[in-house]
C-alpha cells in the first residue's frame, strides 16, 4: 500500500495540491465571477429554443428535434417518486441560456479568452491550459496529462491539448463544435441511449440544451490522456443544461472526468444535464464525477437542484462501463447514471458516494439492464447522512429472459451521523431466467463507538475522527477514482461533514 | 388528489359487489364506514400503483371465477396436533365441523355476535389496527374487508392458551368468494398459537388483526395450498407492545395468485417480531409477500426472511420495507429475501426497502437469487444420490432457514414434511 501513496502524493503537480489544500475552507467554490452576461429572455417557449439553437448555428434537425422535444415536455408531468422535497420549481423564472459577454465571438485560441473566465477557473484549481503553462514547469516524461473542457454557464469556454489529441484521432470538442464540425457523427448517436422521450428533465435538456462536451475514440485507440470537463453555473438564476456524448468505437479506451461547481446564492438553481455513453465491442470508459454543487447553507437555502439523467449503452460484445461518483454537493440530487449491457459479455460497475449534510437530499443510485449474455454488473454504493439530510439510494437490477448466465453484485451501505437525517434504501430486483445470479445486501449503521473512541483517545478531534471514519466507510469507492480526483474527493468529504458534530 | 373518473368506478364496482352489512351495533357501522371512506380514497388498485407495481392486482377485482380444488389423500395439516379446531366452510364458520370455543384463559365469539353489539371492546382494534396500516401506502383490500366482512372470530386471551387454537377452511363450491376477519387481542404476559390451513375458497380475502399487550406472545403458523386456482389476498396487521413476540410463518405453495401483506408496528420498547415465509411454486403460480415494518419504539428487533422455490414460469415477489422513526433507537432489523429457480423461465421480483431515521441502529437486508448450486448437485450424484432426491435435498435445506423462524418444533417438522412431499409430487 505504501507504493501506492507514493504514487499518489508523486503523480499528482504542486498545482493540484496547493487546489486541494485550498479546499479546505466551507464552500470554496462559492463566489461568483463578474463577468458581463448576455441572457435569453426568461422563461421557455418555443421561440427561446429557436433561440439557444440559431445561437449555435444549429442545422435545421437540430433544431426539429429540439422543438419535437419542447413539445413532448410540455405534456409530461414533474416526476415525483424520489423522496425528495422541494417547492415545485416556475420553469418559467429561469434563464435558459447565459454566455459571457466576451463568449460571443467565439475565441479563436484560449489567448483570446476573457481572462476573468481563466481566473475564475484558476480559482477552482483547473489547469485549464496546458497544465505546464500553467504551473510553468516542465512536465517529466511519461507524466499523466489531463485534457479539459469548460463549460461556463452555458457555453464551452476551451478545451486544451486539442492538438494532440486530434493526433491520436481523438475527437475532443465542445457540443455546438461536434455539431459543426462532426453532424453525421452527432446525428447518428444523439438521443439513441437517452430518447428526448426519456424522462422529465431529460426531455426539458433535449429540447434546451446549450452546450457540453463531446467525445468520439476511434477503433482500437487507447485515449493518450484523461478527459475532463468543468460545469460551473455562474449567472444567477439561470438553468444549466449540458450535453455530453461519448462514443467509444470498437477496442477503444478512455477516461473520463466531470467536475462541477456553483457560486453561492440563496435562491434555488437548476441543473439538469444529459450524458449519454455509447460502447461499441471491446470499448472500455470510465466516467468519474466529482459533484461539487453548491449545497445550500446550513438552514437549507439555495443550493443547486441538480436533475440528471446519465446512460450508457454497451453496445458491443465484452464493453465495459464504469461509472464513478462523488456526491456532495446540490441541495436536491436525483441522478441515476445507468448501465444497458445489450453486448454478451458486457459490463457494467458503478461506485458512488453519496454525502448528504444540512437540509440536502440526495436520491440517487443506479440502474442495470442485463440483456446480453454473461454480462456482469457491480454496484456499490455508500450513502453518508448528517445534520437533517435525506440520502436515499435507488437502484434497479434487471435480468432479461435472454441474459443467461449474467451476474450481478450490489452493496450498498450507509451511514448515519446524528438522528435528525435519514438513510433509505430502495433497490428493485427482476430476475427473469434461473442461470443469472443476484446478491444484494445493504446495511444501515452509525458511526462505530469504538473506532470513534480509539480516535479520541489518541488526541484526533471529533470531526476529524468522523471525516477519518467516513473516509474509510468510503475508501472502495475512492479507490476506483483516478488519484487526482481521489484526493480531492477524500478532501471532500471531509468538508462536506463539517459542522455534523455535535 | 382526486381519484381518475375509471378508478372511482372500478371502486364502486367492488364495494357494490358485496352486500352491505344491515343491523349491527353502533361500533361496527362506524368501523365500516371508516374502512368505505379509506376504500374510496385510495381506489381499487391498479397495476400502475407502484406498491402493485410487481403483482397485476386486476385478477383480484374480476367477478369470481370457478376454480378446481386438487384431491389429495393426504391428511389436513396439523391433524396431528392437540388443538382447538375451528372449521369454516366456504367462508361460514361450522359449529358442528368445530369444536367447543371455550378453552381457559381464552374468550372466543364470533364476529357476527360481537357486531351486534353496541358496545365491544373489539371496536378498539377491529379496523383500528387496519387503519393505522393504511399508511403510508394503501391496502384496499383489507379496507374492503372491512367495510363488508361478517365471518370470522373475535379472541380475547387473558393467560396462557392450553393449546393452539386451528382455523382450517374448507370449500364445498368451486367458486366460493370467501371474506373472513379475525380479531385478537392478547392481554398483558398471554400467549397464543394460532394455526390456519385449507383450501379457503375460489377467491380469499382474510384479515387478521392481532393487538399484543405488553409481555405476551402470539404465534401464527399457516400453510395455503392444494388449490391450484385460488386467488388470495391476505393482511395481517399486528400492534406490539412492550417485550412483547410476535412470530408468524406461512407456507404456500400452489395458487394462482397469492398476496400476502404483513404489516407490523412495534409500540413498546424491547419487543421482538419475525415474519417468515417459504413458498413454492410450480407453472402458473404467482406468489407476493409484502411486509412493512414500522419501529416506533426503543430496541426492537424485527426479522423477515422469505424463501422462494420456483418452477415452470412461476413468479416469486417479495416486497418488504423496515421504517424506523427517529426515537426508535437501538433496532436491529433484518430482512431477507432469497429465490431459486429451478427452471429457466422463472421470474423473481424484489424490493427489500429501507427507511431510516434513527442513527443508532444497525438494519440490513439481503437479496439474493439464482439457480441451484450445481456443485453441490454434482457432490451428491457422485456419492449416489439420484439427481431429483439431491436437487430436492437441496431445496429443503434452502428453506429450512424461514421453517427455523418457527418457534414450536414439531409444527415446524409438520411443514418440512408437507413440503418434502410437494417437492417429490412436483419433479422435473
Amino acid at each position: 500500500m505504501e507504493a501506492l501513496e507514493d504514487v499518489v502524493k508523486e503523480g499528482v503537480d504542486a498545482e493540484t495540491v496547493e487546489a486541494v489544500k485550498g479546499v479546505a475552507g466551507k464552500y470554496k467554490y462559492g463566489f461568483a465571477t463578474d463577468i458581463e452576461t448576455e441572457y435569453a429572455p426568461l422563461g421557455l417557449n418555443e421561440d427561446i429554443v429557436r433561440l439557444i439553437s440559431s445561437k449555435n448555428d444549429e442545422p435545421e434537425w437540430l433544431l426539429e428535434w429540439r422543438l419535437d422535444a419542447y413539445r413532448r415536455w410540455l405534456k409530461l408531468d414533474e416526476p415525483d417518486w424520489a423522496m425528495v422535497n422541494y417547492p415545485k420549481i416556475d420553469f418559467q423564472n429561469i434563464y435558459y441560456y447565459a454566455q459571457p459577454v466576451s463568449m460571443k465571438e467565439k475565441p479563436k485560441s484560449l489567448d483570446e479568452v476573457d481572462p476573468k473566465l481563466l481566473e475564475t477557473y484558476a480559482k477552482l484549481g483547473i489547469p485549464l491550459r496546458e497544465q505546464a503553462l500553467l504551473a510553468g514547469v516542465e512536465m517529466p516524461e511519461g507524466e499523466r496529462k489531463v485534457a479539459v473542457d469548460a463549460v461556463f454557464d452555458s457555453v464551452s469556454v476551451g478545451t486544451t491539448f486539442k492538438e494532440e489529441l486530434g493526433r491520436a484521432g481523438v475527437i475532443f470538442c465542445s457540443f455546438s463544435e461536434a455539431v459543426k464540425d462532426h453532424p453525421e457523427l452527432v446525428r447518428k448517436y444523439l438521443g439513441t441511449v437517452v430518447p428526448s422521450t426519456d424522462n422529465y428533465y431529460a426531455t426539458l435538456n433535449s429540447a434546451v440544451f446549450s452546450d457540453g462536451s463531446f467525445v468520439f475514440i476511434p477503433e482500437g485507440v487507447k485515449c493518450p490522456m484523461e478527459l475532463s470537463t468543468y460545469f460551473r453555473i455562474n449567472a444567477e438564476n439561470t438553468g444549466q443544461f449540458e450535453r455530453t456524448l461519448i462514443i467509444a468505437e470498437k477496442g477503444a479506451q478512455v477516461s473520463y472526468l466531470e467536475g462541477c461547481t456553483a457560486p453561492q446564492r440563496d435562491t434555488n438553481q437548476l441543473h439538469a444535464a444529459v450524458v449519454e455513453i455509447i460502447l461499441l465491442e471491446d470499448a472500455d470508459v470510465k466516467y468519474s464525477t466529482v459533484q461539487n454543487w453548491y449545497p445550500g447553507d446550513e438552514n437549507g437555502v439555495g443550493g443547486i437542484y441538480n436533475f440528471v439523467t446519465k446512460r450508457a449503452d454497451c453496445r458491443g460484445d465484452r464493453s465495459k462501463i464504469m461509472w464513478t461518483q462523488v456526491e456532495t454537493g446540490s441541495a436536491i440530487t436525483w441522478k441515476y447514471p445507468s448501465c444497458i449491457l445489450r453486448g454478451d459479455d458486457s459490463q457494467g460497475e458503478f461506485y458512488s458516494i453519496a454525502i448528504a449534510n444540512n437540509y440536502q437530499q440526495a436520491d440517487t443510485g443506479t440502474k442495470m439492464i442485463h440483456l446480453g449474455k454473461r454480462t456482469k454488473s457491480r454496484i456499490v454504493s455508500k450513502g453518508i447522512s448528517a445534520g437533517h439530510a435525506q440520502n436515499t439510494y435507488r437502484g434497479l437490477v434487471t435480468m432479461h429472459p435472454k441474459a443467461t448466465g449474467s451476474r450481478n453484485y450490489t452493496q450498498c451501505d450507509s451511514l448515519l451521523i446524528g438522528n435528525k437525517c435519514g438513510a433509505h434504501t430502495v433497490p428493485y430486483i427482476e430476475v427473469k431466467n434461473n442461470s443469472s445470479r443476484v446478491e444484494h445486501e445493504a446495511t444501515t449503521s452509525k458511526v462505530d463507538d469504538d473506532q470513534l473512541f480509539y480516535c479520541l483517545q489518541r488526541g484526533v478531534g471529533e470531526e476529524e475522527a468522523i471525516a477519518l471514519i467516513v473516509n474509510g466507510f468510503v475508501k472502495e469507492v475512492l479507490q476506483s477514482l483516478p488519484m487526482e480526483f481521489a484526493m480531492e474527493a477524500q478532501k471532500l468529504v471531509a468538508i462536506s461533514l463539517e459542522g455534523s458534530v455535535g | 388528489m382526486a381519484l381518475a373518473a375509471n378508478k372511482v368506478e372500478a371502486t364502486e364496482a367492488l364495494i357494490a359487489a358485496y352486500p352491505a352489512p344491515e343491523g349491527e351495533g353502533k361500533w361496527s357501522r362506524d368501523a365500516r364506514a371508516r374502512a368505505l371512506e379509506t376504500l374510496r380514497q385510495s381506489g381499487a388498485p391498479v397495476r400502475r400503483d407502484e406498491y402493485w407495481k410487481f403483482t397485476n392486482p386486476a385478477r383480484l377485482l374480476e367477478p369470481v371465477k370457478s376454480a378446481t380444488i386438487m384431491e389429495t389423500d393426504e391428511a389436513p395439516v396439523f391433524d396431528g396436533v392437540d388443538k382447538l379446531l375451528v372449521v369454516f366452510v366456504d367462508g361460514v364458520l361450522r359449529a358442528d365441523l368445530s369444536d367447543d370455543l371455550t378453552m381457559e384463559g381464552v374468550e372466543i365469539e364470533t364476529l357476527a355476535t360481537a357486531m351486534s353489539k353496541d358496545i365491544h371492546w373489539v371496536g378498539d382494534v377491529y379496523g383500528v389496527l387496519e387503519a393505522n396500516g393504511q399508511k403510508p401506502v394503501p391496502r384496499p383490500f383489507a379496507a374492503l374487508n372491512t367495510a363488508v366482512a361478517t365471518e370470522g372470530l373475535v379472541i380475547r386471551v387473558t393467560g396462557k392458551a392450553t393449546k393452539p387454537i386451528a382455523f382450517r377452511y374448507l370449500r364445498s363450491g368451486l367458486d366460493a368468494d370467501v371474506m373472513v376477519h379475525t380479531v385478537i387481542k392478547l392481554e398483558k404476559g398471554a400467549d397464543l398459537t394460532l394455526l390456519e390451513n385449507g383450501s379457503g375458497a375460489a377467491r380469499f380475502n382474510s384479515s387478521l388483526e392481532v393487538e399484543i399487550a405488553d409481555g405476551a406472545a402470539f404465534h401464527h403458523v399457516r400453510t395455503q395450498g392444494r388449490d391450484h386456482a385460488r386467488l388470495a389476498a391476505t393482511h395481517i396487521f399486528a400492534r406490539l407492545g412492550k417485550e412483547s413476540r410476535f412470530k408468524s410463518f406461512t407456507l404456500t405453495v400452489n395458487g394462482a395468485l397469492t398476496r400476502n401483506e404483513a404489516v407490523l408496528e412495534f409500540t413498546g420498547d424491547d419487543a421482538f417480531a419475525t415474519i417468515s415465509g417459504a413458498s413454492a411454486g410450480d407453472g402458473a403460480y404467482h406468489h407476493d409477500d409484502t411486509v412493512f415494518v414500522t419501529h416506533n419504539a426503543l430496541n426492537c428487533e424485527s426479522r423477515q426472511v422469505f424463501k422462494k422455490v420456483l418452477r415452470n414460469g412461476a413468479t416469486g415477489v417479495f416486497q418488504g420495507k423496515i421504517l424506523v422513526y427517529a426515537h426508535a433507537q437501538k433496532t436491529d432489523g433484518y430482512q431477507i429475501a432469497q429465490g431459486l429457480m429451478l427452471d429457466e423461465d422463472c421470474t423473481f421480483l424484489a424490493k427489500p426497502e429501507l427507511e431510516i431515521y434513527a442513527d443508532d441502529v444497525i438494519c440490513s437486508h439481503g437479496s439474493t437469487c439464482g439457480a441451484v448450486d450445481e456443485a453441490a448437485i454434482f457432490y451428491l450424484t457422485s456419492r449416489g444420490v439420484p439427481k431429483a432426491v439431491a436437487q430436492d435435498m437441496l431445496v429443503l435445506a434452502f428453506m429450512d432457514q424461514a421453517i427455523e423462524e418457527i418457534e414450536d418444533e414439531a409444527l415446524a417438522e409438520e411443514i418440512r414434511t408437507r413440503l418434502g412431499d410437494w417437492m417429490e409430487r412436483h419433479r422435473g
